[in-house]
């Protein structure tokens, strides 16, 4: 049983949501003023806003992503963090100073400052739209990922609770209290991220080799027998193994040389040959030498004439024994062992089927005595020099025995059979310590050691994304306007600066503590921290739920308020003339809010499958291509023109989004498409078109500066 | 834009491009081992950890740091003068 919800966390979890809700009634009831719903009057104490950035910045993706992504797959995962914080220094050194001087609510008003456009207001605001509904999807499919395991409710109650209390939050009080959620979300998400993190050093690592089983070593070529171990083998058909392939073998001595062209198998693989007439040809052997169409084995008896009958041969991968005293079955992977003929089955876990009819391990899901569950996951196989257990553990020799010893990480397969039906099978793959501590074991990473010049350069664009990307995301922009100037916006971003790196130091211990907690969920890495800290203590899981919870309600409002302003300032104001007095403005902006709130929560319910954080990096990449070559130039050079603005803005936001929609990870996991067909190179687009949007910028205004010269 | 800025502005802004600099040469630096030299990566180089953990929390610290030395060097701009660039709009 992976999770376990109690009366104790249900509760926990609800005092925060209401606390954080009642907080905001109270100190929403003064900002009645447009000042005060958009700006907060430009008074919060620079230490607060500073926090307040850490809580805006550091969502739900950050939090569950990132330590998600690092239990997963290891040191990848941290690259965002870095990525995350270093775009932090743009905001401070480049930014932050000129946007407080310059503009009054939002981002628009700074890019148009010294224009008074129409069109830079309409694209600005626009941008601003596009952005936040982006970045509101992962928030609001994380809160539908977190109500579930805590509450026992379906995603779309948590999504919609998610909804129902942020806009009961923006329309209340705005700017005022969102600051303070923020401020306090921001301050409990790092105090109790440390606390988690010293009680992990606390635990220290020790190794498990209960959890599953393993069989073996045994002789490969027992695999196909009726029993193994004294349990039945299943047939394994109906998709459980390819179908053989025609093969042509020639031998000399004890070495048969296989052609198959295009086998797809490695060295090593255990593969099954039949259907010689010469029987020493026939059995299951572990292969080497392998080439593109050929492959070796060694065989027990000499031959020298090439086989003939019909060979046929097929790889072994999975097998799967009757379980003994539970429903379903047991299934295992087969792997061989270096330097002999003997192999290991490892036991993985299988899904198929969705909703009431999901099955695990072919056995209906669910606690009941026919009926079985996904085991948790995440533990040492190994630790260094044979022992079972550290004891606690100093900061650094939490990496250096990490480094030493090996963990089981888990990849996934996918099985097709017959009726078209999928099922998904988890195994267990053993893994070096070392090789979680540097870049490279996430798919996405892979290509920075492949060598693939494209996978390079995905690497350099979302990289380039993330660095350009902070300074350019409206709810962070907005926040510069909560401060009285330019030396209090300067110290809150110092104050977050530090916030935010002395969280992203503690994700890496979190998201590698989980990856060792044994608690982990398979199916959704994107709970890594709660299940770590459900590991630790039960309470602690309610606390970091209910703060994660309140994370996602803190960014959810924040980027509410922002679309808000830009419909309620920018469009219709800005825009569209429509003047409207103080007052009627925050109404339009809270009637906007409503209704990008119902926006975000329908969203929310479509994408609940999608990755939080491949979506979170989208909006960066669109929110850096977008904004920051429009705001960079307009701060940097005097060449830049209104049309030139305008035109960046709309190129960037449109080619960043179109690359986004043609790009294969895109037709993978929204069309249901072969990525091969995508049209996009490869799927970050920052690094081609950040430099598109500032290229635009620059001829547009040179050819619109001549005309309004002349 | 700004047709006469403050010294204390023109010194901060200076002072923050010559940081941010800094800053952006260490991370590509970072970013390019990753991309072209991955292997680099894995080596310990202090104290048992590797290139990887070093330098990525050295990025971190080092992010602090400069943010640091900006906040104490940075001139108060007198009054901050939010007026001064009204001047040059509607040309």
């Amino acid at each position: 049983m992976i999770y376990d919800p109690s009366w104790t966390a249900v509760l926990v979890f609800l005092s925060f949501v209401v606390g954080t809700v009642g907080l905001s009634f109270f100190l929403g009831r003064r900002a009645k003023s447009s000042e005060g719903y958009f700006a907060a009057h430009g008074q919060i104490p620079w230490v607060v806003n500073g926090v307040a950035f850490a809580g805006d910045y550091l969502s739900a993706a950050s939090f569950l992503g990132i330590c998600g992504m690092i239990a997963a797959y290891g040191y990848d995962g941290f690259l965002y963090s870095i990525g995350f914080l270093a775009g932090w220094i743009v905001a401070l050194f480049v930014i932050a100073e000129p946007m407080k001087r310059l503009g009054r609510f939002t981002f628009a008003d700074a890019l148009d400052s010294q224009f008074n456009s129409r069109g830079i207001k309409g694209a600005a605001g626009i941008s601003t739209l596009v952005v936040s509904v982006f970045y509101l999807i992962p928030q609001m499919v994380g809160a539908g990922s977190l109500i579930q395991p805590l509450l026992g409710y379906p995603h779309w109650v948590g999504v919609v609770m998610v909804g129902v209390v942020v806009i009961t939050i923006v329309v209340t009080a705005g700017m005022v209290s969102t600051t303070w959620v923020q401020f306090l979300k921001g301050s409990l998400l790092v105090i109790f991220s440390f606390v988690l993190v010293i009680m992990l050093l606390q635990r220290g690592f020790s190794t498990n080799d209960t959890a599953f089983e393993t069989i073996g070593p045994i002789a490969a070529k027992q695999l196909d027998g009726e029993q193994i171990s004294g349990r039945k083998v299943l047939p394994a058909d109906d998709g459980w193994s390819p179908p053989p392939a025609e093969i042509k073998i020639t031998a000399s001595s004890t070495t048969a040389t296989v052609t198959q062209p295009s086998h797809g198998y490695a060295n090593r693989d255990v593969v099954k040959i039949q259907g010689a007439t010469e029987p020493s040809y026939n059995g299951n052997w572990t292969i080497s030498n392998v080439t593109d169409d050929t492959y070796d084995y060694t065989m027990l008896t000499e031959q020298e004439s090439p086989a003939t009958g019909n060979p046929l041969a097929s790889k072994i991968l999975y097998i799967r024994l009757a379980s003994v005293d539970q429903a379903g079955y047991d299934i295992f992977r087969v792997a061989s062992i270096e330097g002999s003929d003997n192999v290991l089955m490892r036991e993985g876990q299988t899904v198929s089927g969705a909703g009431d009819s999901k099955m695990i391990n072919g056995a209906p899901n669910g606690t009941g005595p026919d009926q079985r569950q996904l085991q948790p996951i995440g533990y040492l196989s190994k630790l260094p020099d044979g022992q079972t257990e550290t004891g606690p553990v100093g900061p650094i020799s939490f990496f250096t025995t990490l480094n030493d010893s090996e963990v089981m990480l888990w990849g996934n397969d996918r099985i097709l059979h017959s009726d078209d039906t999928t099922t998904t099978v988890y195994y267990q793959k053993p893994t070096e310590g070392k090789q979680i501590l540097r870049p490279g074991e996430h798919p996405k990473f892979k290509g920075i050691r492949s060598g693939k010049s494209t996978d390079r350069l995905n690497f350099l664009s979302l990289m380039l994304a993330l660095f350009c990307g902070t300074a350019s995301l409206p709810h962070i922009l907005i926040r510069y306007y909560t401060v009285k100037d330019g030396a209090a916006a300067r110290k809150s971003t110092i104050v977050g600066i530090a916030t935010i790196g002395f969280f992203y130091i503690l994700t890496l211990y979190l998201g590698l503590g989980a990856m060792t907690s044994g608690a982990l969920d398979l199916t959704d890495f994107n709970m890594a921290a709660p299940l770590l800290a459900n590991s630790i203590r039960g309470w602690l899981f309610a606390v970091i739920s209910a703060i994660a919870f309140t994370t996602v309600l803190g960014t959810v409002s924040g980027l509410i308020l922002a679309s808000s302003g830009a419909v309620a300032h920018d469009l219709l104001d800005g825009v569209f003339g429509v003047k409207l007095s103080g007052p009627k403005q925050v109404r339009v902006a809270k009637i906007a809010a409503v209704i990008v709130g119902g926006i975000a929560i329908v969203l929310g319910i479509l994408f609940k499958e999608m990755n939080v954080g491949y979506l979170v990096g989208w909006a960066f990449s669109v929110a850096a291509s977008a904004n920051l070559p429009a705001l960079v130039m307009l701060l940097f050079w005097k060449g830049t023109t209104k049309q030139g603005i305008v035109a960046s803005i709309l190129v960037g936001m449109i080619s960043s989004l179109g690359w986004i929609l043609l790009s294969a990870d895109t037709y993978k996991s929204v069309y249901g498409i072969d990525p091969a067909n995508a049209i996009a190179p490869f799927s970050q687009p920052g690094i081609v078109t950040i430099p598109l949007a500032f290229l635009t910028l620059v001829v547009v205004s040179l050819m619109t500066r001549k005309s309004a010269e002349a | 834009m700004n047709t006469s800025p403050s010294p204390a502005r023109q010194f901060n802004s200076r002072l923050g491009l010559i940081l941010f600099a800094i800053y952006l040469a260490l991370y590509l630096g970072f970013v390019f081992i990753n991309a072209f030299a991955a292997d680099w990566m894995e080596k310990i180089v202090l104290a048992g950890l590797n290139l990887a953990i070093v330098y990525g929390f050295a990025l971190i610290v080092i992010a602090l740091l400069l943010a640091g030395i900006y906040g104490l060097l940075c001139r108060a701009e007198p009054g901050e003068a939010d007026t001064s660039n009204k001047q040059e709009s509607g040309q």
